[in-house]
């Protein structure tokens, strides 16, 4: 039964993007929070928050009560005043613009490239990106208030606007795309003050509700799209492993901010094996989380067995 | 999907591959226009605004903002809180350090380290003396309400200056509105000035300051290289280009050095006309005034 789901044709209600994109699901989870209980049926989430907020926290003791843990903010920061890290894709930039930043920058940069490179290069995007709690603020408004309209452009969008971002940066010479950033607007805001940035952030927030579904992170943000680009040989990888369990209740494509990773892992489609190696996966385990089924879990990307 | 990998016979393209080439195109071109859009904007909104100062050792305004990466590592290690992240609606480009004199100047500490924190470059290591620093360049930009320019001695400016009897020294000259006492004028020296602003911070004025610290390019003229300084030429020559030259006598002044025209007697005045006691109040610049 579930194998043929996902091919078109089938009925309408379980077309798997079809149901995820217009947001069939207000509550999904439902099933795996009875199975389960609400905290282990929301651990992930729970755990992903606490990256975030702990991460801005770290970022917070030093100007809110004195205790210097880190400097500056997700742009380029120093850590007990010995761990520099830059932010690789504003480097990218900077290259673009013809500087050649000194040698704390690119320690830093080449750091938490390898970092991501190893890891995952999209979980900056689930587990410290601060607009991510922005637009998963927005998805769960838009998912209960049952929000169907709006437009989402092409996924593509992100990977022309990152190419056209560098051409940007080397055009002007200067680093273009930082003046609209909402990525380092928000965490600059939270930690040295916000002025006006807030608009831009409530702008993102209404894109996400209003107009597009995960149009923020999904489809247009190019620094999502730059660490997608290391996402090829992540080592975190989410395993449909137990994806014969599946009851095609729809909850993780309801929950997925990248549904379209999920179908080739669980109804095997156009590979064998349950491991969603799509480099736009973000890892961040909701998938786990609402699945009443179990049926996935955290692995990595060489663990390719199914149970 | 099949259709879309399907290629006509003859090259043609099928219907499919127009569409997602035309879809491609669409996005292409949308994702074009934004960016375009963004370094429009990212030009129109680079000004910096003429109060707003940048740390010391910062490369010129269109080489920092290649290079600033927006991090604030320069605002937390100043120890004064003078420097501070522009907000969005702040006039300066989001994000970058500035700081204004009228608020808060800059202490010149003489390890620099907001330089030493910065790990871009943006702000310029090989600045390792604080006086060699050029923030921006003093002016005192209104002689009308400079207390000094009343005749007053206000100094203040002078006194808190950093750089003190360099970068701002008092200038004597004859206060004609008395006509017996001295106006000491602060004067600014671009040769010392280092545009920490305590001058600015430090004006008595209650409200804007008249001394003010402005961006070089503003404060300064360009000096015109065409015109020779014959005091300089002829200090680097070691004597007059020309010749000594021909010292022609001044009449009532014969005795005095050649150059000096100072006045030694007061000049014969007419007599006060008959019936009037008061003689008509003396001027010029030495009136015989005596207590």
């Amino acid at each position: 039964m579930s194998a043929d789901v996902g091919r078109a044709g089938q009925a309408p209600a379980t077309t798997i993007r079809g149901a995820a994109l217009r947001g069939v699901l207000a509550r999904p989870g439902l099933e795996a929070v009875r199975n389960r209980g609400w905290l282990a049926a929301h651990k992930w989430l729970l755990l992903r928050r606490l990256s975030q907020l702990g991460i801005l926290a770290l970022f917070l003791v030093g100007p809110w009560f004195g205790i210097w843990v880190v400097k500056g903010n997700l742009s380029s920061s120093l850590t007990l005043g010995v761990l520099p890290l830059t932010d690789p894709f504003l480097l990218a930039q900077s290259f673009a613009a013809g500087v050649l930043p000194y040698k704390e920058a690119l320690l830093g940069g080449g750091i938490v490239l390898a970092f991501y490179l190893v890891f995952g290069g999209r979980l900056f995007c689930s587990w410290v990106c601060p607009v991510n709690l922005v637009t998963d603020a927005a998805a769960w408004l838009r998912r209960r208030l049952g929000l169907k309209g709006g437009k989402a452009p092409d996924a593509r969008l992100r990977y022309w606007l990152l190419g056209f971002v560098l051409v940007v940066a080397a055009l002007t010479g200067s680093l273009a795309w930082e003046w609209v950033n909402p990525v380092s607007m928000l965490h600059r805001g939270l930690i040295f003050g916000f002025g006006l940035a807030w608009g831009v952030v409530g702008g993102v927030f209404l894109y996400d509700l209003l107009i597009a579904s995960r149009g923020w992170c999904g489809h247009v943000c190019p620094m999502g799209a730059f660490y997608s680009l290391l996402g090829r040989t992540a080592l975190v990888r989410v395993s449909a492993d137990k994806r014969g369990k599946c009851n095609d209740c729809m909850d993780c494509f309801a929950v997925c901010p990248e549904p379209q990773v999920i179908r080739p892992a669980l109804k095997a489609a156009g590979q064998t094996h349950p491991l969603i190696l799509d480099r736009d996966c973000t890892t961040c385990g909701r998938c786990v989380d609402v699945c009443g089924q179990d049926v996935f879990r955290i692995t990595t990307r060489f663990d390719r067995s199914e149970s | 999907m099949s259709e879309l990998t399907n290629t006509g016979r003859d090259g043609k393209a099928t219907p499919a591959r127009r569409r997602f080439l035309k879809e491609v195109a669409g996005v292409a071109g949308g994702a074009c226009l934004f960016a375009a859009g963004v370094g429009l904007y990212s030009r129109q909104a680079s000004a910096l605004p003429a109060t707003a100062l940048r740390p010391p050792g910062a490369l010129a305004e269109d080489d920092f903002l290649g290079a600033c990466v927006r991090c604030g590592l320069c605002v937390r290690d100043c120890p004064y809180d003078t420097l501070k992240l522009a907000e969005l609606g702040d006039g300066v480009v989001t994000g970058t350090p500035y700081f204004e004199a009228r608020k808060v100047a800059c202490e010149m500490c003489d390890d620099i380290p907001c330089v030493v924190a910065c790990p871009t470059g943006a702000l310029d290591r090989s600045l390792n003396d604080i006086e060699k620093a050029r923030m921006g360049l003093a002016v005192l930009i209104d002689q009308e309400t400079c207390l000094n320019f009343l005749g007053l001695r206000c100094d203040v400016c002078y006194r808190v200056c950093p750089v003190i009897d360099r970068a701002i020294t008092l200038e004597r000259i004859h206060n004609p509105r008395s006509d017996r006492h001295a106006m000491l004028l602060p004067t600014v020296h671009s040769d010392h000035c280092t545009g920490c602003g305590k001058c600015e911070a430090a004006c008595v004025l209650p409200g804007e300051s008249a001394i003010k610290v402005l961006p070089i390019k503003l404060a300064q003229g360009s000096r015109a290289e065409h015109y020779r300084r014959g005091w300089e030429e002829k200090e680097a020559a070691g004597g007059s280009l020309i010749g000594d030259q021909i010292e022609l006598p001044v009449r009532g002044m014969e005795d005095q050095p050649y150059g000096d025209t100072r006045l030694r007697t007061p000049p014969q005045r007419p007599a006060a006309p008959s019936g009037s006691d008061a003689a008509p109040p003396p001027g010029g610049l030495d009136s015989g005034w005596k207590p």
